[in-house]
C-alpha cells in the first residue's frame, strides 16, 4: 500500500490542520509584535518575553501553577497508577462498569465538576479556596487520564513476565520493583506528562476552587483579558503552549501513546552462523 | 550424564506427584495424575492441546495451586509453597523474557534475587551464555534477537541457577521447523551436559520421541500411558495412544478361534486376520492397532494361487502418495476396511484402482486394553 495518498485527502488534512493551528500560530506571531494594540503588526521585537519578568502578579500566578502541578502530578499519578494496574489485573462482578466510569470524570462538562467540588469543599470541610484545595481538584480529574494509560499498557503486558520473575526466586515486591514497574513505567511517565499538561492550563475547576492568593495562571490571563489583550499575555501563552507541547512531547515519545512493542518477528538470518 | 530412571525403588524421586487434580471451575484440567520421575531424567508430558499438559507444568512451577493431591521434590513436599521458593525453573512457552533489561540483564535476573554478587553473577552469566552459544551477545536487547536466540535466552536465564528440576513448556513451538529440529538435539545435548531433569511439554510427538527419556502421554487430563519412546510406540495400551504416537490403523473385530499362541480375528468388516496372542477367548470383541509400515503391500497376481483367508487380505488401491522417503497408500479391503499402508519407494510401486494383496505378521497386529469405539466405527 505505498500509493500515493490523492492530493484531495492530503489538502483535506492540512485544511483541518491549519484550522486547528492558526490561531494558536498568530498567537505566537504577534507576541512578537512591537505595539501595545495587538492585533496591528508594528514590527518585530523580544521586548515582551523580558518584560512579563517584571510583572509579579504574573510570575506569582506562574509559581502557584507549578506548584499545583507538581502536587496534581506526585497525587494523580501515585494513585491513578495504582488504579490501572489494579482495573488490569483485578477481574470483579462488575469491572466493566467501573472501568467505564472511570471515562465519566473525563466527560463530566467541567463546569460541573468544578462546582461539585466547590460545594463538597465548602459545604463538607468549610474550605474557601487555597492552593491545596486546587490541587486536590486537579488530583481528582487528572486520576483518569493516568489511570487509562496505565491500565492500557498493564493490560498488555505479557503475565508470564511476571511469573518468570516469580520463578526466578523475586518476591511478590521484587517483582513488581523489578518487572511491573520498569515495564509500565512509559505508561506511568505519560500519564503525568499528561497530567501536567491537564494541571497547567485549567481555567473552570481552578476558578471555583481559587481563594485569595491562589491564583493560577489561568486564572491570571483571563482576567487579565478583560482589561484589554496585550503583546504580554501573548508571550506568556506562548510560553504555556511551549511548556505544554514539551509534555506531550516527551509523553509521546517515552512510547506509550505507539502502543505496546510487538513481539518481534522470527527473522533467524544469522542463527545458521550461531 | 543422563541416566534414564526405570526402577522407582528404594530411592527418593526427584519428582512425585500423588493424585494430583486441578479444577477450574467445573472443568477438571488435571485428573488424578501419578507420577515419579527420576533424576537426570528428560521427561515428556505429551498430549493434545487442553489435554492438562500445561496445568501440570505449571503446578509444577508453583504458578496453579493445585485443588488436590500433592507435589514432592527429593522428598520435600512443594504443593503450596510459591514459585519462587521452589528449586524449579520454568522456560516459557513466549519466554517471557524482560525487554528492559539487556541479555546479561535477564540471564543474572534469578543470581541476583538470590542475592549472588554482581562479580560472580558476570561470571556465570557469561558461562552459561557460552554453553547455549551467545557468548558475546550480553549487551544485546531483547528485541534485537530472532526467536531462536530469544529461546536460548530464555533457557540460559533458567539454567544459570542450577534448579533441581527445568521445566519447559513447548519452548520450541514458535519457531520454524528447520531450527526446531536443530535445537531439539541441541536441547538434548544441553540436558546430558548439565544433568539437570528436564520436564518437558510438548503436543509434538515427535519431538517427545526424539529428546525424551520416558514420556507421559496424557489426555482428557488424565494419563494415558508413561513409558520409553519405544514402549509407546511398540506397545500402546489403548487406542488413543497407538493414535496419537505415530498413526495407526485402529481396526474393530471380535475374536473366532484361538490358537496356543494366536488367535484369528473376524474383523467388523468382515475381513480376517491372525494375531499374536495368548489368553483370547472366542468371541470377545477387540481392538486392533496395526502401523500402515507393518503392512505389506504386493502384487494381487502373485497371491492368486492362494486362497483366500486370514494371512492376506485383498484390497484395491485408492489413493498413492509418494511422500518423499516412502509411498503412501490408502487401501480398501474387499470387506470394505480403509486402511493406511506405508511402503518403501524401493519395492514395487502401484497406481490408484491397482488390485493388492496386503499382509502383516501376527506380531504386529496389537491388541489394545480398552474402549474408544468411535475410533473403531470410524475405522470399519
Amino acid at each position: 500500500m505505498t500509493e500515493r495518498p490523492s492530493r484531495w485527502l492530503s489538502g483535506f488534512a492540512a485544511l483541518t490542520y491549519a484550522f486547528l493551528f492558526a490561531p494558536i500560530v498568530i498567537l505566537v506571531i504577534f507576541s512578537f509584535n512591537d505595539s501595545r494594540r495587538v492585533f496591528i503588526w508594528q514590527g518585530f521585537t523580544l521586548d515582551w518575553y523580558p518584560a512579563l519578568l517584571q510583572n509579579d502578579r504574573l510570575l506569582d500566578a506562574v509559581w502557584i501553577t507549578l506548584q499545583v502541578a507538581a502536587l496534581a502530578v506526585v497525587g494523580a499519578t501515585l494513585l491513578g497508577s495504582l488504579l490501572g494496574l489494579g482495573l488490569a489485573r483485578l477481574r470483579f462482578r462488575g469491572s466493566g462498569g467501573v472501568q467505564t466510569l472511570l471515562l465519566l470524570p473525563m466527560v463530566t462538562p467541567e463546569i460541573v465538576v468544578g462546582i461539585s467540588l466547590l460545594v463538597f469543599f465548602s459545604q463538607l470541610f468549610g474550605w474557601n479556596g487555597s492552593m491545596g484545595q486546587i490541587a486536590l481538584a486537579h488530583i481528582t480529574f487528572c486520576i483518569s487520564y493516568v489511570a487509562i494509560t496505565v491500565r492500557a499498557r498493564a493490560a498488555s503486558l505479557d503475565p508470564a513476565r511476571e511469573e518468570a520473575a516469580r520463578d526466578l526466586g523475586a518476591s511478590a515486591v521484587g517483582t513488581f520493583r523489578h518487572v511491573t514497574l520498569p515495564l509500565l513505567a512509559p505508561a506511568i511517565a505519560a500519564g503525568a506528562m499528561l497530567a501536567f499538561a491537564l494541571s497547567v492550563d485549567d481555567l473552570i475547576i481552578t476558578s471555583f476552587q481559587a481563594g485569595v492568593g491562589s491564583t493560577t495562571l489561568p486564572i491570571a490571563i483571563y482576567s487579565s483579558i478583560k482589561f484589554g489583550v496585550t503583546p504580554q499575555i501573548n508571550a506568556i501563552s506562548s510560553i504555556v503552549i511551549a511548556l505544554v507541547g514539551l509534555a506531550l512531547l516527551i509523553s509521546w515519545r517515552v512510547g506509550a501513546f505507539r502502543g505496546p512493542s510487538a513481539r518481534p518477528v522470527d527473522a533467524d538470518a544469522e542463527e545458521g552462523s550461531a | 550424564m543422563s541416566v534414564p530412571f526405570e526402577s522407582h525403588g528404594e530411592s527418593v524421586p526427584e519428582i512425585r506427584l500423588s493424585n494430583l487434580t486441578k479444577r477450574f471451575g467445573d472443568v477438571v484440567a488435571v485428573d488424578d495424575v501419578s507420577l515419579t520421575i527420576g533424576s537426570g531424567e528428560f521427561f515428556s508430558l505429551l498430549g493434545p492441546s487442553g489435554c492438562g499438559k500445561t496445568t501440570t507444568l505449571r503446578m509444577l512451577g508453583g504458578f496453579d495451586l493445585p485443588t488436590s493431591g500433592r507435589i514432592e521434590l527429593r522428598g520435600r513436599d512443594v504443593t503450596r509453597d510459591p514459585p519462587d521458593k521452589r528449586p524449579v525453573n520454568m522456560v516459557f512457552q513466549s519466554y517471557a523474557l524482560f525487554p528492559h533489561l539487556d541479555v546479561a540483564g535477564n540471564v543474572a535476573f534469578g543470581l541476583r534475587r538470590r542475592g549472588v554478587d554482581r562479580r560472580e553473577a558476570q561470571q556465570r552469566t557469561g558461562e552459561i551464555l557460552d554453553k547455549v552459544h551467545l557468548a558475546g551477545y550480553e549487551r544485546r536487547r531483547i528485541h534485537e534477537l530472532s526467536g531462536g536466540q530469544q529461546q536460548r535466552v530464555a533457557l540460559a536465564r533458567a539454567l544459570v541457577n542450577e534448579p533441581q528440576v527445568l521445566l519447559l513448556d513447548e519452548p520450541l513451538g514458535a519457531l520454524d521447523l528447520k531450527l526446531r529440529k536443530r535445537l531439539q538435539i541441541e536441547l538434548k545435548r544441553i540436558q546430558m551436559d548439565v544433568g539437570i531433569t528436564f520436564v518437558y511439554v510438548t503436543h509434538d510427538q515427535e519431538e517427545a520421541l526424539t529428546m525424551s527419556d520416558r514420556i507421559a502421554v496424557m489426555h482428557h487430563g488424565r494419563i494415558q500411558q508413561v513409558g520409553r519412546p519405544d514402549d509407546l510406540y511398540d506397545r500402546p495400551t489403548n487406542s488413543f495412544v497407538a493414535d496419537f504416537i505415530g498413526s495407526t490403523n485402529l481396526l474393530g473385530g471380535t475374536i473366532e478361534a484361538v490358537e496356543p499362541t494366536s488367535a484369528i480375528v473376524r474383523l467388523n468388516s468382515g475381513d480376517r486376520c491372525v494375531v499374536a496372542t495368548t489368553g483370547a477367548r472366542p468371541g470377545q470383541t477387540i481392538q486392533l492397532s496395526v502401523r500402515p509400515e507393518s503392512i505389506g503391500i504386493s502384487g494381487a497376481n502373485g497371491r492368486a494361487a492362494d486362497p483366500p483367508g486370514p494371512d492376506y487380505l485383498p484390497a484395491q488401491v485408492e489413493q498413492v502418495a509418494y511422500l518423499g522417503s516412502a509411498v503412501q497408500y490408502l487401501v480398501r479391503t474387499h470387506g470394505g476396511l480403509g486402511l493406511t499402508v506405508l511402503a518403501g519407494k524401493n519395492g514395487s510401486r502401484f497406481a490408484s484402482g491397482d488390485a493388492v494383496a496386503l499382509a502383516w505378521s501376527p506380531a504386529d497386529a496389537l491388541i489394545l486394553g480398552d474402549r474408544a469405539e468411535a475410533v473403531v466405527e470410524e475405522a470399519s
